[in-house]
């Protein structure tokens, strides 16, 4: 295990797709969630031999078509039209989500509104009255993969931590995360603790004053 | 049986009626029966019960229906979109009913009515708004809800060809909910670009087998 690091600024995004990308297994079978997550695939090398899936129904997914490459019946859980690479395979939705079920992905990076300090995940509904719900496969993909990443901002527009001792918006999956991302820190939540690999732009001190829950220094 | 080789999209769902439920095939656009769904608009069948992963996108296919008000109730996963105005408007006017499933659960439960099972656990959506009400177990350790299948009267499924015995070929991400759908219901009406002779389609590449398909339309493609 890496030792603590801590850096002068805050990662960007790209650092800290970056960073998730090289976190990646070699030959690794990853979902990358739909927002922020999709950019880790541009930070993926050939030498990793990462096969992206996407829930809609295939494995093997190239980067974003454009022009001629267009095809409506080529797309990924965005409904964004991608490409396809040599070896890819396309399947029905139950044979989709039972590699997601069936613990046959080995990493899944995903968005969240809140996480607890014991890896239960909310990304799916923020509960706000008269907000329309809309689960799609958030719920699969948060239990499904051998390791679920999120990549978020740490902390929300009012400065309230996202990572919190027990989640007030609706579950998405329970006890599933096991690593967090974000712009000033990175956790690892194991043996029920929550574990700080690095702080950016943050020491430790001022992170473990402003996060709710209880940090261990890697 | 073979399919019946139906003349028109109209013709091809001529039977459904008021009340039924039926599977609509597609992710988005991709292997949404746009034609059979319009076909469907025109029959006039209401007070239906539609099985789809979204509720409709923009002004085309399912969103005309769900407009339309022919749609009492959506069992889906994903209703909400940036275009999914129809839908949004009935719903917030109380006049659809939802029933929100987890996108994988929604294909088990699809999966499991074609294939004969009457409910199975599954640990998605365990602890969670969406199993409340439901029952659950806790199988070594770890904690499942169960889910019952979704039987359907009919399935509406793009496909890109046909034999005349049925069986199916898809295209790429269209494939998506077809297979799955076929097997659900009483009866699977398919389109698709174009039906060819038996023994056309190679036995190894064969993705729907005929004895699911009951209704083959060829409409032509864009391809």
């Amino acid at each position: 295990m890496s030792a603590f690091r801590t850096t002068e600024a805050n990662l960007t995004r790209d650092e800290m797709a970056q960073i998730v990308a090289a976190d990646i297994p070699a030959g690794a079978f990853v979902n990358l969630g739909i927002g922020q997550p999709t950019n880790v695939s541009n930070y993926l090398t050939a030498q990793q031999g990462v096969t992206l899936h996407t829930e809609n129904g295939m494995l093997g997914m190239g980067p974003v078509a454009t022009g001629e490459d267009i095809d409506p019946d080529l797309i990924n859980a965005g409904k964004i039209p991608v490409t396809q690479l040599p070896g890819a395979s396309f399947f029905h939705h139950a044979d989709s989500f039972a590699m997601m079920r069936g613990g046959h992905l080995d990493v899944c990076v995903l968005g969240a509104f809140q996480i607890s300090k014991d890896g239960d995940l909310a990304n799916w509904h923020t509960g706000a009255e008269g907000a329309i719900p809309a689960v799609g496969g958030a719920m699969d993909l948060a239990i499904g993969a051998k390791a679920t990443w999120v990549m978020m901002s740490l902390f929300t527009k009012n400065g309230d931590s996202k990572l919190v001792e027990t989640l007030s918006y609706p579950v998405t999956g329970l006890g599933c995360v096991s690593r967090i991302y974000t712009e000033v820190a990175i956790f690892e939540l194991r043996d029920a603790k929550v574990f700080v690999r690095s702080t950016h732009g943050i020491s430790f001190e001022e992170l473990a004053a402003k996060v709710p829950v209880e940090l261990t220094r890697i | 049986m073979a399919p019946r080789i139906a003349t028109s999209a109209a013709d091809a769902v001529a039977e459904i009626t008021d009340g039924s439920t039926v599977l609509i095939g597609g992710f988005g656009n991709a292997g949404q029966p746009m034609e059979l769904i319009d076909a469907l608009m025109d029959c006039g069948a209401t007070d239906l019960t539609v099985v789809n992963n979204n509720a409709g996108q923009a002004d085309a296919g399912l969103a005309l229906l769900i407009k339309e008000r022919r749609v009492k109730k959506i069992i889906c996963s994903f209703p909400r979109q940036s275009d999914s105005w129809h839908f949004d408007e009935a719903y917030r006017a109380g006049e659809i009913e939802l029933e929100l499933v987890p996108q994988g659960n929604l294909a088990e439960r699809i999966r499991a009515a074609g294939a004969g099972i009457g409910g199975f656990f599954t640990p998605t959506g365990y602890g969670t708004l969406l199993a409340e009400g439901k029952e659950t177990r806790v199988i070594d350790g770890k904690g499942y809800v169960l889910e019952t299948p979704i039987n359907a009267d009919f399935a509406l499924i793009k496909a890109l060809r046909a034999d005349k015995l049925g069986n199916l070929v898809y295209r790429k991400t269209a494939r998506n909910f077809g297979p799955i759908m076929a097997t659900a219901a009483k009866k699977a009406i398919v389109q698709v670009d174009e039906v060819v002779e038996a023994g056309a389609i190679d036995p190894e590449n064969v993705i729907t087998p005929g004895i699911f398909v009951d209704t083959v339309v060829a409409l032509g493609g864009n391809k």
